[in-house]
């Protein structure tokens, strides 16, 4: 009985010196024991695809081709992503400088909300919150930040600011792939906000909120 | 006339009775306690090609999740970022580092980067990221406090009854829209008061929201 007993002890302590416990660091990847049907033929996106040359199972688009789409709907127009718009470009349709003046979208205070959101997601680490260029990112090397309260930048049509969202500037690359375009818009329109907050003057201020300013 | 059993098999039986019981509890323990997701997953931990943290970008720099992720709102797959999302900042910072020459090579060339991939459901379970981000379900729930990590690692066992138990009580979890993607955020410091909190706001969330309760196989397998 006393070697049966330190036989069982001896097989535990084994089991749990090779197994370990739960939540120990595991290196490999989880044992799928019956794998049924886990693992299927389907593909999955950004795996590997041996069936492609590249090896991807997330594929680009073939040249010529567009992406099935909803199109945006500008005053009563409905505008197709690929279409040479002013609403998907921020230019004048066939042009490269002629950049449009307003915000092609109507600006809610919905809009005006999400393009908050969106600016403190994908401009704020750089920009910072105030878009002066003063974002945490300058504290480890990214110096050239534009200040975004620039006399240029404030007097520069919406388009323009639109088309350097979409495509960068200098070292700026662009965003355009993440944020998509109406969403640019929004972020124009906060914009365009942050830098009123800093023209402003006390007399634009409705009487009743000015001695909540100093 | 000599015993045919000596002395000592008398007590065979009962021997052999708890041995067999114990070593059928120590098999039963031991399938209870390896043979589920809460043992093989938690705690996987791969080796990335790239020694990328999140603690630095998420936690210290407070970038959010939707920078780099930023399909998990729309798509039922959050997307890993492409190595130019990360030349954003690093064709400026850490610009001649030789940890993050795969990156540099991989924006150029557009070569991916073989990240391995740590989260993965059974393929016949249809998983969606957007239906749980808008409705107020955080990343923490089922990823674990990914910006406090160096290396990311499987926190939660995503097992079915981890689905199930919050799918049949959404209300215990549920927060604003706004503080998804901020994994550290509470109703309130103190305990007590973020239960009470969250039980008071949750209840109402989900009527509000009209979030309903998906128990049926379908929801998740189809
Ligand atoms: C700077 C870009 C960036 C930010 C910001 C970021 N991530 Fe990631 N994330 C990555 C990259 C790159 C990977 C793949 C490498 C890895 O697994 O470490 C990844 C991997 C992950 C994974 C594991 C993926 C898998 O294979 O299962 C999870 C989960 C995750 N991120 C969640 C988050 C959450 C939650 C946040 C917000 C707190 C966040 N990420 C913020 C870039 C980012
Ligand atoms: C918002 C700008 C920004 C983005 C985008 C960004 N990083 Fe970083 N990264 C930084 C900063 C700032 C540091 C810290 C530099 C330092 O410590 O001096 C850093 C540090 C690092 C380090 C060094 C980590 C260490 O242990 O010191 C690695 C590796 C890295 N990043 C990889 C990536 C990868 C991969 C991506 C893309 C998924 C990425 N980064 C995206 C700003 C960024
Ligand atoms: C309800 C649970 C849940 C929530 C909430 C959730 N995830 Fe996931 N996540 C999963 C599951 C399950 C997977 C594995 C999906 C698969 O098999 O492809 C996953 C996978 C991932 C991956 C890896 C994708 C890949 O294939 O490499 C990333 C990155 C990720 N999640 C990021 C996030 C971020 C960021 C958030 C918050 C905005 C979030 N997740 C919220 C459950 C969740
Ligand atoms: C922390 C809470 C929570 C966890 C954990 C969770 N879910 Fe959910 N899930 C929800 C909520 C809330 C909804 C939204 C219900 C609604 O639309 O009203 C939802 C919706 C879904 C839907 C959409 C169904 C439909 O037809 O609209 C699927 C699929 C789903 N969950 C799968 C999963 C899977 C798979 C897991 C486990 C990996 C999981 N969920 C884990 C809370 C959760
Ligand atoms: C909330 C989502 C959800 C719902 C609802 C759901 N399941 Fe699942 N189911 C899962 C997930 C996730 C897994 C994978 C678990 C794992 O890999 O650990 C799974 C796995 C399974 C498996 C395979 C187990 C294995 O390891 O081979 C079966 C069988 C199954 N589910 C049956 C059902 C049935 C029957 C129902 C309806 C009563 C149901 N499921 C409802 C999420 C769900």
């Amino acid at each position: 009985m006393r070697t049966f007993l330190a036989a069982l002890a001896l097989a535990v302590a084994l089991v749990v010196g090779v197994l370990g416990f739960r939540g120990d660091l595991k290196r490999q990847p989880p044992l799928e024991i019956f794998p049924d049907m886990k693992r299927q033929m389907k593909l999955r996106p950004q795996a590997t695809a041996a069936f492609f040359g590249d090896g991807r199972s997330s594929r680009e688009f073939v040249p010529g081709t567009v992406a099935r789409s909803t199109p945006l709907k500008v005053g009563d127009q409905l505008v197709y992503p690929f279409e040479d718009a002013p609403v998907n470009t921020g230019r004048l349709p066939g042009t490269t400088t002629n950049f449009i003046d307003a915000i092609p979208l109507p600006v809610t205070e919905e809009f005006m909300a999400r393009g908050q959101q969106r600016f403190e997601i994908n401009c704020l680490p750089c920009h910072g919150p105030l878009a002066d260029g003063k974002g945490v990112t300058s504290k480890f090397g990214l110096a050239i930040v534009g200040n975004l309260h620039d006399k240029r930048i404030v007097t520069m049509p919406d388009g323009e600011i639109f088309n350097t969202i979409t495509h960068g500037k200098n070292l700026m690359q662009g965003y355009g792939a993440n944020v998509a375009v109406p969403d640019r818009w929004a972020v124009v329109a906060y914009l365009r906000a942050l830098q009123r907050s800093r023209l402003g003057t006390l007399d634009e201020v409705p009487a009743e909120k000015r001695a909540g300013l100093k | 006339m000599s015993d045919v059993f000596p002395k000592w098999t008398n007590q065979l039986p009962l021997k052999i009775l708890i041995g067999a019981g114990l070593v059928g509890s120590a098999v039963v323990a031991g399938a209870w306690y390896y043979l589920t997701p809460k043992y093989a997953r938690v705690g996987y931990q791969p080796l990335q090609p790239v020694a990328f943290s999140h603690a630095i970008h998420a936690d210290q720099l407070g970038m959010d999740c939707r920078y780099c992720h930023n399909a998990v709102e729309k798509s039922w797959y959050s997307n890993i970022p492409a190595a130019g999302t990360c030349m954003n900042c690093h064709n400026q910072v850490l610009k001649d580092d030789p940890r993050l020459a795969l990156v540099r090579e991989s924006a150029a060339s557009g070569k991916p980067i073989p990240w391995v991939q740590i989260h993965k459901v059974p393929d016949f379970v249809y998983f969606n990221h957007s239906v749980h981000v808008g409705r107020g379900i955080s990343c923490v729930e089922c990823h674990g406090p990914i910006h406090k990590m160096d290396e990311v690692r499987h926190a939660k066992e995503l097992s079915m009854t981890f689905c199930l138990d919050c799918h049949r009580h959404p209300a215990a979890k549920i927060r604003p829209l706004d503080k998804v993607t901020q994994l550290d955020w509470k109703w309130s410091q103190d305990p007590k008061e973020n239960e009470r909190l969250q039980k008071l706001h949750g209840e109402k969330m989900v009527a509000d929201w009209k979030v309903e309760s998906l128990e049926s196989c379908s929801a998740c397998h189809r």
